[in-house]
């Protein structure tokens, strides 16, 4: 039985006498989730592109020598190579190992939970096919710039550049974006609180409507960037200027939809709460709140939304810090490359934020799974 | 348990709790007796002249007794619940508790409304713990929110999510929020009308069953004759909005009911005729 079990994955893989399904037979004797994964191997067709498009990228950045841009060569343009193959490499042994475990193991186990290896599996599964585009597109950069020059400098860089500014100036950019993040974080958490709190003054009390309703109606929908000029001489410092500005950008959007959330809570689970002693706070705290929450996130949403171009427009203009910053100073040296290495951070930083708010919604309001569609 | 000097119920003489039905050894002194006096309510309307809703309701409730009020629907019989449960002040017209005027909601008037209104962002238990919680003696009572579970058959879905539940889980859910806080009246707004026959069935017994091992006070509006029959000890009829009393009729009936009983088949068609459907049936 034991031998019946090996044989396939022996008769297939000749060459891996220790692959990891052979060696889970052996050592604890009985059949495990790898030893039925022995049986079967699926061929993934797009699993397989992966690691054969990023070869054929490293073999055009190797191979393909670069067009004569008037200076000296292109630098990294080798050692890009050389990264593109190892990672070939390393989307050649996924694949390899994906086709044994991820469907068999599915299969066996009864809840559809994977073990965390065969997990990282099916991540690499479910993403090759963008893995290979990001190839596909990585080497029609290559060529457009380095290889044929279509793409001419300054304007254009090879990507082989970038690695050449990320190597050379990472202190600055770690620099820049430390201050990026820490100016949006002061600005942001500010406007979050304050429009939180004034949305749901709004939604709660008549008499904070009345007076916070207009002032929020004239100023809200003002552009905070057109009120730079005016901060940059009232405030201290064009920093705190700057954090006013993005609290504004943020509130706005928070103060609107966790107001229109609190207005729009169903009369009936007031009325529930009130009978079963529920004291005014209470409502606020327990019904109130967790019923807007979901319009609170998406105020949240926006009003990141609105602080990113705050801060950028800032940095550009009166901060003397900041990716913002290093994008203007980069283009007035005419440093193209680096601007591009700017802008791929940027959008980095900014996605991953709203990807921590997105994982944030998703621990609060885990319960609006299955009554909504997200 | 029951004990006659701490009953707040001081104003019923003891030959009225005497004569209560055999069933029950006693009635709770504890559970509440309300009297609406010279009740009437309107609404305001765009146009300027309120819509009356209630006229001169009077209504006695004594402790531990179930009351059903039946009516066509629209009538004002949720409006009169809603001023029982203190949610609204009535026009004008006092409603008493035991001895004291009701002017705000109260843990001791629960209300259980036609739709469960669980909280969707709180799981069953945490629904059922609202009032502790709300009251501020979730910590110290918290067995409590077990017990209410366990006595709707819940306790296998504490953790779930309100959306997770059938209709007649979630009225069952919505039973055990209110029965949680050991209400002294139960407050019940058509709470079976959106389930489907065979559950509603089900639940009149188990409401049936709540009462009587419980002894609340309950008072339950319903537009539909057969469960008002089954389950009420006295039904009070109500006329088309604006609602006034047109007449009450006593079940003097041993539960369990069952549904062919003749006295029963009677009393439907006396009810019926007073509502102005005599030839309905």
């Amino acid at each position: 039985m034991r031998l019946a079990a090996l044989l396939p994955a022996a008769a297939f893989a000749p060459h891996l006498p220790a692959s990891p399904a052979a060696s889970a037979i052996t050592h604890s004797g009985q059949k495990t989730p790898a030893a039925n994964a022995a049986r079967a191997y699926r061929f993934v067709f797009s699993d397989w592109l992966s690691p054969l498009a990023w070869s054929a990228f490293a073999a055009v950045t190797l191979l393909w020598p670069n067009q004569s841009a008037g200076f000296t060569d292109w630098a990294y343009t080798k050692e890009l190579g050389e990264g593109a193959l190892v990672l070939a490499a390393i989307w050649a042994v996924l694949a390899f190992l994906a086709g044994f475990f991820v469907v068999a193991e599915r299969q066996s186990s009864q809840t559809g939970k994977l073990t965390p290896g065969a997990r990282v599996l099916a991540a690499f599964s479910r993403a090759a096919p963008w893995i290979t585009a990001i190839a596909v597109l990585l080497a029609l950069w290559e060529i457009l710039t380095a290889k044929t020059g279509i793409l001419s400098p300054p304007f254009f860089a090879p990507p082989s550049s970038l690695i050449e500014v990320y190597l050379e100036e990472y202190v600055r950019l770690l620099d820049c974006s430390v201050n990026t993040l820490a100016l949006l974080g002061k600005g942001v958490l500010w406007g979050g609180v304050v429009g939180f709190l004034l949305g749901v003054g709004i939604g709660w009390s008549r008499r904070i409507g009345y007076w916070a309703h207009p002032v929020l109606r004239l100023i809200g929908p003002l552009p905070p960037t057109a009120l730079l000029p005016l901060t940059f001489f009232i405030f201290p410092s064009s920093h705190s200027a700057s954090v006013f500005l993005i609290a504004l950008a943020t509130a706005f959007p928070v103060a609107i939809l966790t107001w229109s959330g609190v207005a729009g809570v169903h009369k009936h689970y007031y009325d529930v709460a009130r009978t079963l002693g529920a004291s005014e706070w209470f409502l606020i705290r327990r019904v109130a709140i967790p019923a807007a929450l979901p319009q609170v996130f998406v105020g949240l949403f926006m009003g990141f939304g609105a602080s990113f171009v705050v801060i950028v427009v800032a940095e550009m203009l009166g901060v003397k810090s900041g990716l913002g910053w290093y994008l203007t100073w980069s283009q007035g040296y005419a440093a193209y490359p680096n601007m591009y290495a700017a802008l791929i951070l940027m959008s980095l930083l900014f996605s991953g934020l709203i990807s921590l708010l997105f994982f944030a919604r998703d621990r609060l309001l885990v319960w609006q799974k299955g009554t909504v569609k997200w | 348990m029951v004990n006659p000097t701490e009953s707040p119920a001081l104003n019923i003489p003891p030959e009225e709790i005497n004569a209560a039905p055999p069933e029950f050894h006693a009635r709770p002194y504890w559970a509440s007796a309300i009297h609406v006096q010279h009740v009437s309510h309107a609404f305001p309307t765009p146009e300027g002249t309120p819509l009356p809703v209630l006229e001169d309701v009077c209504l006695d409730i004594r402790p531990g007794e179930f009351v059903a009020l039946l009516g066509p629907s629209g009538c004002g019989k949720s409006t009169l619940l809603r001023l029982i449960a203190g949610l609204e002040p009535p026009l004008s017209g006092t409603i008493i508790q035991d001895d004291a005027p009701i002017v705000r909601p109260d843990p001791s008037r629960i209300v259980v409304f036609q739709d469960p209104t669980l909280f969707p962002w709180r799981t069953v238990r945490d629904n059922v713990a609202l009032g502790l919680e709300a009251q501020g003696v979730l910590k110290k009572e918290s067995a409590r929110v077990d017990e209410a579970l366990l006595k709707v058959g819940l306790e296998n879905f504490a953790k779930a999510w309100p959306h997770q539940l059938s209709g007649g889980m979630a009225q069952r859910a919505a039973l055990a929020r209110a029965l949680v806080n050991n209400p002294k009246l139960l407050i019940l707004d058509e709470p079976l009308g959106k389930l489907d026959s065979l559950t509603r069935i089900e639940m009149q017994s188990e409401l049936l069953s709540l009462w009587r091992k419980n002894g609340f006070s309950v008072l339950l509006v319903t537009h539909d004759v057969e469960e008002a029959l089954m389950l009420a000890e006295r039904i009070v009829i109500f006329s088309p909005r604006p609602a006034r009393i047109l007449s009450e009729i006593s079940v003097d009936l041993s539960y369990p009911r069952h549904r062919d009983d003749t006295v029963l088949t009677a009393l439907r068609h006396e009810i019926l005729s007073r509502l102005g459907l005599g030839k309905n049936w």
